[in-house]
């Protein structure tokens, strides 16, 4: 399960607002996808904030972070602007799931994704991912030693 | 999965209290303004109760400052306390006083635990303390600290409960094998 390293990253195109849309290929730099289950739901909510907290560190590798999960536009601006995460979060809501099943984290059974992170390099090639069970969140410190493996 | 482990060992710098040759080390990465921490902090304080001569509890910074607007001050202020010997009765004022945390209640709360307050603020406009806690803010980044609290028992990140009773049994466990 998850899309193994090495794999070209599928190129995808979704809403970060109700009216605006972010592609993979526009980032030059490497992208951070944080999968998370849903919107609201309580580990999702502190890994969230954990990432948020620590994006000058992404940053400082001209790295881009993107949340993506299964919730619609204007539920992902709400949760954004009352949880004041400091990256977009991208609605994977229609068709449903079809960037998480391209990244081989979606959960058929119940309709979510699982809480993936990919570090994708500038060659759009995954260099790193890592799938925790639902519950635990993994915090930011995998993601961000890959990223420092990579420069 | 990564096995989350301490990216900075206890050491010198770090505010302890304890025995100097543990069996159990419990590091706390904690935001004075989490209610969540809040509700650690009598748990911590009952099992460093518990385990008496067999614990040491460690408390380093890790402010979420997007969600608590008044974590990175008060957490300068138990630095700056510190630097006075008073950290621990400021690290515990603020947690009983969670909800107050703005400027006026912080000073207040170091004059409350014996500490000058013009001394605390030489120190807050010095920035030194300001770097200690984004050191400690980057080490529980690094560490892989998931949250807040996140607590971190001999060196591995402890994902389990830490209601009283869970986190309890799960030490006498490792004090057992140990």
């Amino acid at each position: 399960m998850a899309l193994p390293i090495g794999s070209l990253a599928p190129d995808f195109t979704l809403l970060a607002t109700p009216d605006q849309k972010v592609s993979l290929s526009e980032f030059s730099g490497p992208v951070v996808l944080i999968f998370y289950p849903a919107d609201w739901s309580p580990v999702c909510g502190d890994e969230l904030a954990v990432f948020s907290a620590a994006s000058k560190f992404f940053s400082a590798h001209d790295a881009q972070l993107l949340g993506i999960s299964v919730d619609g536009a204007w539920c992902h601006e709400a949760y954004r602007e009352e949880r004041k995460i400091a990256f977009p979060l991208l609605a994977d809501f229609h068709p449903k799931g079809e960037v998480a099943q391209a990244y081989d984290v979606y959960r058929d059974h119940d309709g979510t994704c699982e809480r993936a992170l990919f570090v994708i390099d500038r060659e759009k090639t995954v260099a790193w991912n890592d799938v925790s069970p639902l519950g635990i969140n993994p915090g930011a410190d995998g993601a961000l030693r890959a990223l420092e493996a990579l420069s | 999965m990564s096995a989350a482990s301490l990216a900075t060992a206890v050491g010198p710098h770090d505010h302890v209290t304890g025995p100097k040759n543990p069996t159990l080390t419990l590091v706390e990465y904690g935001d004075y303004e989490c209610p969540y921490c809040g509700q650690a902090f009598p748990i911590v304080e009952k099992i460093r109760e518990h385990f008496r001569e067999d614990l040491q509890f460690v408390f380093r910074n890790f402010p979420l400052t997007d969600v608590h607007p008044h974590a990175e001050a008060a957490a300068e202020f138990a630095e700056a306390a510190g630097l006075q010997g008073k950290f621990w009765e400021m690290h515990d004022t603020l947690f009983q006083h969670q909800r107050h945390l703005d400027n006026d209640s912080l000073l207040r709360y170091v004059t409350d635990v014996g500490a000058d307050v013009d001394e605390v603020t030489r120190a807050l406009a010095a920035g030194d303390v300001r770097r200690r806690v984004e050191a400690d803010f980057e080490s529980a980044i690094r560490s892989g600290a998931n949250g807040t609290p996140a607590f971190f028992v001999n060196g591995t990140r402890y994902d389990g409960s830490w209601a009283y009773e869970p986190f309890v049994a799960y030490l006498e466990g490792l004090l057992a094998t140990s």
